[in-house]
């Protein structure tokens, strides 16, 4: 079962977290900290695994953000990795070429994604069509919306 | 892919600074939220910061609390909330913002209050009650994506105790036509069956039809639950290896939709998840293993595509491989397969190599050998994750000839490692190592002295208890035991001397306490010289008080002749008046004993280990003290929970503000009480409560209860903490041992590092031969062949006459004794709380007196443990009779075994004999048998041959019950053809639903070889509820006085008016329990659990189900009962 993920910038800016277990804020605000400081301080050309306490952390980095998932001590490592990778590419072809920003200023849509793929520490759904149709799907009510907050370019 | 993804992120960050670039054009200029994220990056200090994200969290507290707010603009207001949240600044106003909005939104705008609420609460946050309607509402939604959001968010955080309210409409979801509901009403009730596994119970049957759904992402969804009960009981489903093993063969085979692929690799999550349920299914169990092997073949050849995802289930098939029963063509083929990952450049790959090959050394530790110079590489890896990785392999494949190379190594690793939680467990595997495979004294006391530094503050508090025991019990020779415990003595005399800086307290107290007890044996020790040495560390300011009382302890040991008195003297003097009461009253023994020498004799004998201490658990010799506080007036002692129910009753509303607080006891032990440091934890438990007792004789006056609860656990809690932190702070010194030192009185060099070479490679050769010594071939079919008994220095002694008798050479290498859980709990708890008295060392040890050391002192436990010792005379027909009694354990015993029941048993219910396990023509078979007051188990040993068997022993053990055995003179012989009849009476120690009983028979063929078959015994809880009679008022004020509740709604037998009598009926035949009385719609009954334990149920009709509520004074009873009501009533 997979415990968190975190999504930070190389300056160790959090960009996006998600906890499958109930946990406090202090306890989430330590791990905040030692994620950044543990996996910002790798080596390159070091594996994508991390001890921290009883658990695996698995990370890896697309351009400037730091992708980083803590999963229990007896799961797979490389499938850890491939989870990532999955939620890299839903995100791509969610926002065409994503890039950081686009998940700054998008952060809503990128946890109305991350729900659709995972669900209680456990993947969901791994098909990119049909996380895409649900998505999609509870897109479209906003059609109506006139709010200039959406005006993000939706499908690329 | 992932290289398109990298590219174009790449070019983000001129992005940040100008808007009129093209990617801009996408963020939203003008919106609130982009400004605020603009606004943030402009600045260049945090404070710049922080007054910015107060100043616009001011202005949405301002907006959310307006009335004229519309909902669209509440969800704009409240994505700004979360990302200031996520920058760290908390915005607890909107919380109940987003509740609303969840509730009044249009859809849109629920799915960001919903988000909101999900990253605002935690599930144990009170507002989340106010969500619960919300749920219930859009979970009979019609529209689909509404009722996704709930699925979504319930599984997200949940208030447990309301579970049972949405818990029926999400059951509904199960059925509904849309694949995806169902797939999150699984996933939902996957999440549900975690956080509260007795709710989702009753729906069992409707998770098999998920499993069987027609839609493959439901049914993958639906192996999470599969998955966590088959590992809870892999005997319930052992039906369904055909099924899993189908399902694979089909996805493997490539039958699923395109959907479902990954980087064109079938559905890799669900073949992962299927091999793991198969390895638990396969685990031990020949006959399911055989479905499975042409599968996992398929598996192993089919997934040849170099890409990780492959190189995951590669990984998980070779894992599933060892741990099924095994067969050697596919190990061949998973080995290969493990070479792969090792030899491969890519360093994740390697990473994963090192693991699987941790994996499975322990079934064929030359594996390795095949792979060293990898490791060898792997261990001198820039990387510290492999480094660390490459030592778990080695700690697996070490033995008595490569030990103190690996663990040079390990501790190598310790001394650069930062990780507190590494350090913990590193310095554990080192303590164990030592202890089992140490080649001599010196190595062992120089080895556990780099532990101590090192490890100090945050090691398990057992290794220098264990530690301790081992130098008090000392072995079999008493010429061994002195010299190494002088050479302790020697070691830290010098480490002392040499001025050694900073020591953790744990360390100082082991030096402390050796020092006392032991050094007397080094003749040309001045008492005097370690006298000054303690004091040294009584005036050190980095010493703690509870090490000094230890140090006070051992001088008061120590203090002889003049210049002993006069020391003493003068540190009682300046302990007498410290403000902390255990010091004071350990330099106060000191002054006592230091001026009366006979006394002190008395107290504190010389070398008087091994006789068996007598605790007085029931503190019976204060019962005059008691009695004498009674007749004054005192009022009698109540357990604290039930002054808490009187206390809560008193006041109508129940006032809990601090809890319970904990007795702490500073002195209670006075320093005759000789403990060794092990058996501690039960007396301190017992003089918090004597201490507690005596306080309770003052209050009747004083009220002394309520003055301490204003002193409650918090403030305790928090003033230890500070505590610990500036403990932990300490760095410990890098530590010379003596021989390094060059003041020892010989210098050792014990740890054979290899000779320098000038070349790298042949190091490496040479690490590599030192390394893995001991698991060529030759030597592999016997790890310890080399290490025949003088190399064991460390062997316990047999304090069982049983075992000493013939088969004496089964004694146990093996020092460590594996800890027990609660104790070490118990244990922990009481080191955090500071009670110093309690660490009383004064004294030598005694032996010890838990059940488990001595099956462990015995080295009968243990199937390998006899192998090793005896293959020296003759390896194969050892090794394949361990194997066959091990695996074999459901031979069909027909001869009719209930003829030879004890005659007293005969007439009362008992359970089915069921075989336990057989060794070529010894048989083992037992049933329980339910007498009135009592619980009889009843183990049949039947020798088919014409031979007997002798020495037998037969022990049994178990971590929730009380084993005692009936018959006065254990069964030594069987002869041939007969049947022999043990018998023993069990209480529950621990409750459980299922408790459990383990083995071992040892004995002596005619051949004339030692064995030994292990088995073990399982029996429910209900076995042990017998009814409880009582009446409804004893019923009432027992039911106040009980501390451990469960609730939960229970199905009714039938539907009409005499439900309730029907119901309880049933649970009367079949569980024993006396119902006490029923009033209209309410029913109380009562059960004890065997000897005297109470439980009470109040049951009451509610909404056609029967709800229970069940108390009782011991923890988890109340759990363990309801979970067999409701199988009894599931049977009926």
């Amino acid at each position: 079962m997979m415990r968190f993920l975190l999504l930070f910038s190389r300056q160790g800016k959090l960009r996006l977290q998600k906890w499958f277990t109930p946990m406090t804020e202090r306890e989430k605000k330590k791990i905040i900290r030692d994620m950044t400081s543990m996996v910002l301080s790798r080596q390159p050309r070091s594996c994508n695994f991390l001890h921290w306490k009883d658990l695996k952390i698995i990370y890896k980095r697309y351009a400037s953000l730091y992708f980083c998932l803590a999963i229990e001590n007896q799961e797979n490592e490389l499938l850890a990795l491939e989870v990532i990778h999955r939620y890299v590419e839903l995100l791509d072809k969610y926002f065409g070429n994503v890039c950081e920003l686009d998940i700054i200023f998008n952060f809503e849509k990128a946890y109305f994604i991350l729900d659709e793929f995972l669900m209680g520490g456990e993947i969901q759904e791994t098909s990119k069509q049909m996380i895409n149709r649900s998505i999609e799907a509870s897109d479209m009510l906003q059609e109506d919306d006139s709010s200039e907050w959406y005006e993000v370019e939706l499908f690329g | 892919m992932s290289d398109v993804v990298e590219k174009t992120l790449t070019a983000l960050p001129s992005l940040l600074s100008l808007d009129s670039q093209p990617g801009a054009a996408k963020l939203s200029s003008t919106s609130k939220l982009g400004n605020l994220i603009r606004g943030i990056t402009e600045l260049t200090s945090k404070h710049e910061e922080e007054k910015l994200i107060q100043r616009e969290l001011t202005s949405i507290k301002e907006q959310v609390s307006s009335p004229n707010t519309s909902m669209r603009q509440m969800k704009e207001l409240m994505v700004r909330a979360t990302y200031c949240e996520m920058l760290g600044y908390e915005a607890s106003f909107s919380y109940i913002h987003a509740i609303k909005l969840a509730q009044q939104g249009t859809a849109l705008e629920k799915r960001v209050g919903y988000l909101a609420v999900s990253l605002f609460l935690n599930e144990d946050h009170e507002l989340l009650l106010l969500l619960v309607n919300t749920v219930l509402k859009d979970l009979q939604s019609t529209n689909l994506i509404e009722v996704c959001m709930a699925l979504t968010v319930v599984s997200q955080m949940f208030p447990k105790d309301m579970i049972p309210a949405i818990l029926p409409l999400v059951e509904e979801k199960l059925n509904h036509p849309k694949e995806i509901i169902r797939r999150k009403a699984v996933l939902a009730l996957y999440k549900f069956y975690q956080i509260a596994p007795n709710q989702v119970q009753h729906i069992h049957n409707k998770f098999r039809k998920a499993l069987c759904d027609k839609d493959p992402g439901v049914m993958t969804a639906s192996l999470h639950i599969y998955l966590q009960m088959i590992k809870e009981n892999p005997e319930g489903y052992k039906d369904l290896t055909a099924s899993v093993v189908t399902i694979l063969k089909q996805v493997v085979g490539g039958k699923l939709p395109m959907d479902f692929n990954y980087h064109s690799v079938p559905a890799p999550w669900l073949q992962i998840q299927l091999l793991r349920i198969l390895s638990l299914l396969g685990k031990n169990d020949h006959s399911t293993s055989e479905i499975m092997y042409e599968v996992l073949d398929e598996s192993l050849r089919r997934a040849e595509m170099n890409h990780n995802i492959t190189y995951a289930i590669l990984y998980e098939c070779v894992k599933c491989i060892y741990t099924i029963h095994p067969k050697s063509e596919l190990l061949e083929k998973a080995a290969k397969c493990i070479g792969n990952f090792v030899l491969s450049q890519k360093i994740n790959l390697k990473y994963l190599g090192l693991k699987a090959l941790t994996y499975v050394v322990q079934q064929d530790p030359r594996l390795a050998l095949q792979h060293q110079m990898t490791i060898i590489e792997c261990l001198d890896h820039p990387d510290l994750i492999i480094k660390r990785e490459t030592l778990e392999l080695l700690f697996r494949i070490t033995n008595a000839q490569n030990v103190t190379v690996i663990v040079e190594k390990m501790l190598e690793f310790l001394r650069i490692s930062k990780d507190d939680y590494t350090t913990t467990d590193l310095v554990g595997k080192v303590a164990e190592l030592a202890e089992k495979y140490a080649p001599d004294n010196e190595w062992f006391i120089e080895t556990m002295n780099t532990v101590f530094s090192v490890g100090g503050d945050v090691m398990q508090p057992d290794i220098p208890n264990s530690f301790l025991k081992l130098l008090s019990e000392g072995f079999d020779s008493v010429e061994e035991d002195r010299k190494l415990r002088q050479f302790a003595v020697d070691s830290y005399v010098s480490l002392l001397q040499g001025g050694p800086g900073k020591l953790p307290q744990r360390f100082l107290q082991v030096i402390s306490w050796v020092l006392g007890e032991y050094s007397h044996l080094s003749e040309e020790l001045d008492p005097a010289t370690v006298l000054s040495l303690l004091s040294k560390l009584l005036d050190s300011k980095n010493t703690s008080s509870e090490t000094k009382s230890w140090v006070l302890v051992a001088m008061t040991k120590l203090c002889e002749g003049r210049a002993g008195v006069s020391v003493a003297r003068e540190v009682s003097e300046t302990y007498s008046s410290s403000l902390d009461t255990a010091l004071r009253q350990r330099a106060q023994e000191l002054q006592h004993l230091s001026q009366d020498s006979e006394l002190r004799a008395r107290v504190l004998p010389r070398d008087a280990s091994r006789e068996p201490l007598e605790v007085d658990s029931s503190l019976s010799f204060l019962d005059g003290f008691v009695s004498e506080a009674l007749a004054a007036g005192a009022a009698p002692y109540k357990p604290p929970h039930q002054r808490q129910e009187e206390l809560a009753q008193e006041k109508a509303l129940s006032l809990e503000p601090y809890g319970l607080s904990l007795p702490i006891s500073m002195s209670s032990c006075s320093i005759g009480d000789r403990q060794s440091p092990t058996l501690l934890s039960v007396s301190s438990g017992l003089s918090g409560d004597s201490i507690e007792l005596s306080h309770k004789g003052g209050s009747a006056t004083l009220k002394l209860d309520g003055v301490k609860r204003v002193w409650g656990r918090e403030g305790y809690l928090s003033k230890r903490e500070s505590v610990e932190e500036t403990a932990q702070v300490e760095v410990p010194s890098p530590l010379r041992s003596p021989s390094q030192q060059g003041e020892a009185d010989k210098s050792h060099n014990q740890t054979p590092t290899p000779t320098p070479t000038p070349e790298p490679e042949q190091e490496k050769q040479q690490l590599a031969s030192s390394l893995f010594v001991g698991l060529g071939s030759q030597s592999s079919v016997c790890l310890m062949g080399k290490s025949d008994l003088t190399n064991q220095r460390f062997r316990r002694k047999a304090r069982c006459p049983g075992t000493s008798s013939g088969s004496s050479e089964i004694t146990s290498n093996s020092i460590v004794s594996p800890p027990s859980m609660v104790d070490s709990l118990l244990y922990n708890n009481l080191l955090d709380s500071n009670i110093t008295s309690e660490l009383d060392l004064a004294s030598p040890q005694s032996p010890p007196q838990l059940s488990q050391d001595l099956s462990t002192a015995n080295g009968t436990c243990d199937v390998d443990l006899t192998d090793r010792d005896v293959t020296a005379n003759n390896p194969s027909i050892i090794r394949d009779n361990g194997v066959v009694a091990a695996e074999d354990p459901d031979k069909p015993t027909d001869l009719c075994l209930s003829s030879h029941l004890p005659a007293e048993l005969s007439g009362l219910s008992r359970s089915e004999i069921t075989a336990l396990c057989s060794h070529q023509s010894l048989h083992l078979s037992a049933c329980h048998v339910q007498g009135d007051d009592s619980l009889a188990l009843v183990v049949f040993i039947l020798n088919s041959s014409d031979s007997d068997v002798q020495q037998m022993l037969l022990q049994l053990d178990s971590d929730q019950l009380e084993v005692s055995s009936v018959s006065e003179s254990p069964v030594q012989e069987v002869r041939g053809d007969s049947v022999v009849v043990c018998q023993y009476s069990l209480t529950v120690k621990r409750p459980s639903v299922l408790v459990e009983v383990c083995g071992v028979m040892s004995f002596m063929c005619s051949v004339g070889t030692p064995q030994s078959v292990q088995f073990s015994y399982k029996l429910p809880l209900a076995s042990f509820i017998r009814p409880l009679t009582v009446s409804t008022e004893e019923y009432g004020t027992m039911w106040l006085a009980f501390s451990h509740d469960t609730k939960q709604n229970l199905t009714l037998m039938r539907e009409d008016r005499e439900s309730l009598t029907a119901t309880l009926n049933v649970l009367k035949n079949k569980l024993q329990l006396h119902v006490v009385e029923i009033i209209g719609m309410e029913g109380i009954v009562a059960c004890r659990l065997l000897p005297d334990q109470p439980c009470l149920m109040h049951c009451r009709i509610n909404a056609g189900t029967l709800a229970v509520w069940l108390r009782s004074p011991i923890p988890d009873l109340p759990d363990c009962l309801i979970y067999h009501c409701q199988r009894a009533l599931q049977e009926h």
